[in-house]
């Protein structure tokens, strides 16, 4: 009688730790690196493309896939634009909730109706930030990201260099995933997929 | 007999005079050239493969295009984490060889468009190779988010 009774309480602890390990997100089976609790907030005031001032706030119930870049840059920040547009166009529909924040490194030469027309002609979920060089840092910052502006060439143009990682943020705007440029788009549509679906 | 044996030799010699004439260009073939055009005035990015059917490299040092006023060589890295641009000064095509200039590596950077450039438009390109051969290309315009 007794030997069955410690069974039977074995048998239940372990059916309320698998419960609780179901319940937790961190079980979710993400493909990017989860940076859950690693990083803060999404928590910016900054000019969005149409020239109004907008905060986190504003994307509060949408994902948000954070990407910091530059309109004079015409081979990676595109690349990664466009790789972002097939992903979201492979997650379909449900991709009408994310948004991508394309934040610019690049506040002399990027205005608005630059930003507008560049984040544009990837997709139409994309937003294009700006802001003082400050506001642009501390947010830089915020997320251990970095940017260098490079001494100009012979002709005046000049290259910014700047971390070239995809933050993923949830509907409630918590730092969730980390991608890069060299991330497949298999992973990203897995992930943003599964990040659409909780919390919705 | 002798007007035979001279006239071969005239034609190795011709021969010769040919392959030792053949320039770097000669041996370049390009193929899936394009650009990726960005809005107003914008730089864009170039790309294209080069294969060089020659037994000597071929060196790549630059382009030019009646399109834009000036054109550079540039390669881009993401390997620490940072994105970053730098000026190349010459690209060698291995003698039976390829080099890929593709998004996120080897591009040309294409600036001061006279007249915007439009996806769907074909844009000649001419490459500069060290021994000042040149290979007319053209190159297709692709719109902004073309994979």
């Amino acid at each position: 009688m007794k030997p069955l009774r410690l069974a039977r309480l074995v048998l239940l602890l372990g059916v309320v730790l698998l419960l609780a390990a179901c319940h937790r997100q961190d079980a979710l089976p993400w493909r990017l690196t989860n940076v859950s609790g690693h990083m803060p907030d999404l928590a910016f005031q900054l000019t969005d493309d149409h020239g109004k001032p907008v905060t986190a706030e504003d994307y509060r119930g949408k994902v948000v896939l954070l990407y910091f870049g530059y309109t004079h840059c015409p081979d990676v920040c595109p690349l990664t634009l466009a790789h972002l547009h097939a992903v979201l166009q492979r997650v379909g529909a449900k991709a009408d909730d994310a948004r991508i924040l394309f934040v610019s490194v690049d506040p002399a030469r990027d205005t608005p109706a630059i930003m507008h027309a560049y984040v544009n002609a990837f997709d139409k979920r994309a937003i294009g930030l700006v802001g003082p060089p400050r506001a642009i840092e501390a947010l830089s910052k915020r997320y251990r990201s970095a940017f260098t502006r490079e001494p100009a060439q012979g002709n005046g143009q000049y290259e910014v260099s700047h971390s070239s990682a995809i933050y993923l943020f949830d509907r409630q705007g918590q730092a969730r995933l980390l991608a890069t440029p060299a991330t497949s788009q298999d992973d990203l549509v897995h992930d943003l997929y599964l990040l659409l679906e909780t919390g919705s | 007999m002798k007007t035979m044996g001279s006239l071969s030799l005239l034609l190795a010699c011709l021969l010769c005079a040919a392959i030792a004439h053949a320039s770097e260009a000669d041996h370049v073939h390009a193929s899936a050239a394009w650009i990726r055009v960005l809005p107003g005035s914008l730089p864009a990015g170039g790309y294209v493969t080069l294969r060089n059917d020659g037994d000597q490299p071929a060196t790549l040092q630059g382009a030019s295009s009646p399109a834009y006023t000036s054109v550079m060589l540039h390669q881009s890295s993401t390997d620490t984490g940072m994105g970053r641009m730098r000026m190349v000064g010459q690209l060698v095509v291995p003698a039976h060889g390829q080099v890929a200039l593709a998004p996120g590596g080897y591009h040309f950077m294409l600036m001061g468009a006279g007249k915007p450039v439009q996806p769907g438009q074909s844009v000649q390109v001419t490459l500069h190779f060290a021994d000042g051969s040149t290979l007319a290309t053209d190159f297709q315009a692709k719109p902004a988010n073309a994979l």
